[in-house]
């Protein structure tokens, strides 16, 4: 078995299961926290309408914040965005979904994709550099916030690797690329990468709350 | 070459130069060793856990942008300001102790066990420079109420005996007499009696049934107690069956204040039975904050089931009298702009009344910039008035208050919390303030249409 036999099957496969597992795992042993139950007489609708109003709104910054956090979310933004479109649009990990998925759907074409993950990159190394100058960022960030960037980063950058080749086989910048997706697999359910899921338990839950009370939200 | 003596340094960061106050103090109550101290912290915390609360403390993705919103640190530049980094240990020790791979937190050493000396340097954090406002809830992108857990975080340091003193003594005495202020039913008496005869209006008192029970806070009946009056004026020009109770009259709830969930209760519990005994079917909250918080939104929660009868704010009270047309006021040719307590609006949904009352008072409503939701807070909130020590920093705080209500140039500043007022005539006197906090109450009561009082 050469390293890109071993990144594309047993790598892959192990960190799948890893990342499925840990999710399920990091997911149930808060659903199934006790709940106590409410019983002051609301003053709005707080069930699944409300949840799902929050989980859309609080994507986007109330105006009165907009100056103070405007630079971070811009960042933000760009982050997320682009790494959707490398992760979801760029057409040979489209046809990988499509392997297991049975369907596909259009992707951009390559050149946008690369200067979509050139853009991604830069952007994080922007959220890095304030991370680490910012004084409330360093105060608040630890181990966590630096590793989930790295292993962020990383598929990007070997992703970005792959057409550039720099005289290194093909096979062996996939086999890197795979591996380096294959460890933000394993790390995802563990650090604040998984706020990919919990954001919709922490906008959810207040949603209900606060609609309830008829709070803003 | 001259030496400089390093006993106080200096705070270069400050507006002007200045050397650094000397290390705040510390304060502990009870004989617990540390390390009991540190798991009754603990233990108290997690004790209310639910999967929101969990949530919340595994979602937080460090982004600092809760900074921006809180006036501790909008005013100080001190990153330690920063609302999470407020519930930081707690965040730790959840996921080092309870969370889902807490195995793997201590195993690898990720999280350290919290010490004693980072609880007694968190008291300042989580008392002094908190007021659970909740301003910095509404900008976290992952929706987390930080305000929620600074009050559950405040439940440990009570239990460990770990928090100001000013404040365990408040409490304390709310506990054992009724009142944070030491009111008995007899000096509550007296007052009501007194507010009666100067302002000649009836107050009922210690009626055997009515439909409705008024409550007051101590701070109104101490300092205030023309609210007294005023909150007779509008129930009886409301026409209503109604009364205050002896056994039954402080709204205010240092037990909430202070982090300790059984005095939460008791306190609770007095206005539950004084309403359910007299009959009531409403029960009507005075012009004060957290009382509103204790009562509306978590007093069923204390009695194990749904309430028998309606809670309102007074501010709810009065728009909702107004709106059907029980009461009727003459209109106040002024401009106005409205400080909205953060417990009643931004916390508590109640943000329209006030605005609805104003509207019938004809007023020129000139509305703060940042205001109704986005309000700063007073900096008084959450106990913090008390506190003597954080009086500095709670004055440096007030200063965007001061910002905020001045570019309105309204000529009357009202606000719906005798908290809130306590705090802006404290601040008042600190900077020699043109500005003078007026009750909306108060506005409502003497300009009450004639015959309807």
């Amino acid at each position: 078995m050469d390293l890109l036999e071993f990144a594309r099957g047993p790598a892959l496969q192990i960190a799948a299961y890893v990342l499925v597992a840990g999710t399920i795992w990091r997911l149930v042993a808060i659903i199934l926290l006790k709940e106590k139950p409410e019983f002051s007489e609301p003053r709005g609708p707080g069930g699944l309408g409300a949840a799902l109003k929050v989980i859309y709104t609080r994507a986007f910054t109330a105006p009165v914040f907009k100056k103070a956090t405007l630079y971070p979310k811009i960042l933000g933004y760009v982050m997320h965005v682009g790494l959707f479109a490398t992760v979801f649009l760029f057409v040979p990990h489209i046809v990988f979904f499509q392997g297991f998925l049975g369907f596909d759907w259009p992707g951009l074409p390559n050149s946008a994709i690369f200067v979509t993950g050139v853009v991604t990159v830069g952007t994080a190394i922007a959220l890095l550099v304030r991370r680490m100058t910012s004084p409330v960022l360093k105060l608040i960030s630890n181990f966590d916030d630096y590793f989930s960037w790295l292993v962020t980063v990383l598929p990007l950058v070997t992703g970005l690797l792959i057409p550039i080749r720099f005289g290194i086989r093909y096979e062996t910048l996939l086999a890197v690329h795979i591996l380096s997706v294959a460890l933000l697999f394993i790390w995802l359910p563990f650090g604040k990468l998984g706020h990919t899921f919990l954001v919709f338990i922490t906008r959810g839950t207040t949603g209900m709350a606060f609609e309830r009370r008829g709070a803003k939200t | 070459m001259s030496t400089v003596d390093d006993r106080h340094t200096l705070d270069r960061e400050a507006e002007r130069i200045a050397y650094k106050p000397p290390e705040v103090r510390h304060d502990t109550q009870g004989d617990e060793s540390t390390e009991e101290r540190v798991e009754k912290a603990m233990h108290h915390f997690v004790k209310n856990f639910n999967s929101q609360t969990a949530s919340y403390l595994d979602g937080c993705v460090h982004c600092g942008m809760c900074a921006d919103a809180c006036h501790y640190h909008v005013r100080t530049d001190d990153p330690r300001y920063t609302p999470i980094w407020k519930i930081e240990l707690f965040k730790q020790a959840y996921k080092r102790e309870v969370g889902p791979f807490a195995f793997f937190y201590r195993l690898f050493g990720f999280k350290k066990k919290v010490t004693i000396e980072q609880l007694e340097e968190w008291q300042h954090l989580l008392y002094d420079s908190c007021t659970v406002c909740g301003r910095c809830s509404l900008v976290c992108p992952m929706g987390i109420d930080i305000a929620g857990m600074v009050s559950m975080a405040r439940h440990g340091m009570f239990k460990a005996g770990l928090i100001p003193h000013e404040l365990h003594e408040t409490a304390k005495r709310a506990a054992e007499t009724g009142s944070p202020l030491g009111i008995t039913p007899d000096k509550f008496e007296d007052r009501v009696e007194w507010m009666a005869d100067e302002h000649e209006v009836d107050i009922p008192i210690d009626v055997e049934q009515a439909d409705v029970l008024a409550v007051m806070s101590s701070i109104e009946i101490q300092k205030y107690p023309q609210s007294i009056a005023a909150t007779a004026k509008i129930l009886n020009a409301a026409g209503e069956s109604w009364t205050f109770r002896t056994d039954g009259f402080e709204a205010t709830n240092f037990g909430m204040l202070s982090g300790n969930a059984e005095w939460q209760k008791e306190a609770t519990m007095k206005l539950i039975d004084a309403a359910i005994k007299i009959g009531a079917k409403t029960l009507v909250l005075p012009e004060c904050g957290h009382a509103y918080m204790a009562m509306r939104w978590m007093g069923a929660n204390m009695y194990g089931k749904p309430l028998p009868f309606k809670v309102f704010h007074i501010s709810e009270y009065m728009a909702d009298a107004l709106n059907s047309g029980k009461i009727k006021v003459k209109e106040v040719d002024k401009s106005v702009t409205y400080h909205d307590p953060c417990q009643v609006s931004r916390r508590g949904g109640a943000t329209q009344a006030a605005r609805d009352v104003l509207n019938h008072l004809g007023v020129d409503l000139r509305e703060m910039k940042h205001g109704g939701d986005y309000n700063w807070c007073c900096g008084g909130g959450g106990g913090v008035v008390t506190i003597k020590r954080a009086d500095e920093l709670r004055h440096r705080v007030f200063k965007l208050k001061m910002d905020q209500v001045e570019a309105t140039e309204a000529e009357q500043l009202l606000s719906s919390c005798a908290n809130c007022r306590q705090s802006f005539d404290d601040s008042q006197q600190h900077f020699s303030w043109d500005y003078t906090m007026g009750s909306l109450m108060e506005m409502v009561a003497e300009n009450l249409e004639e015959g309807t009082s």
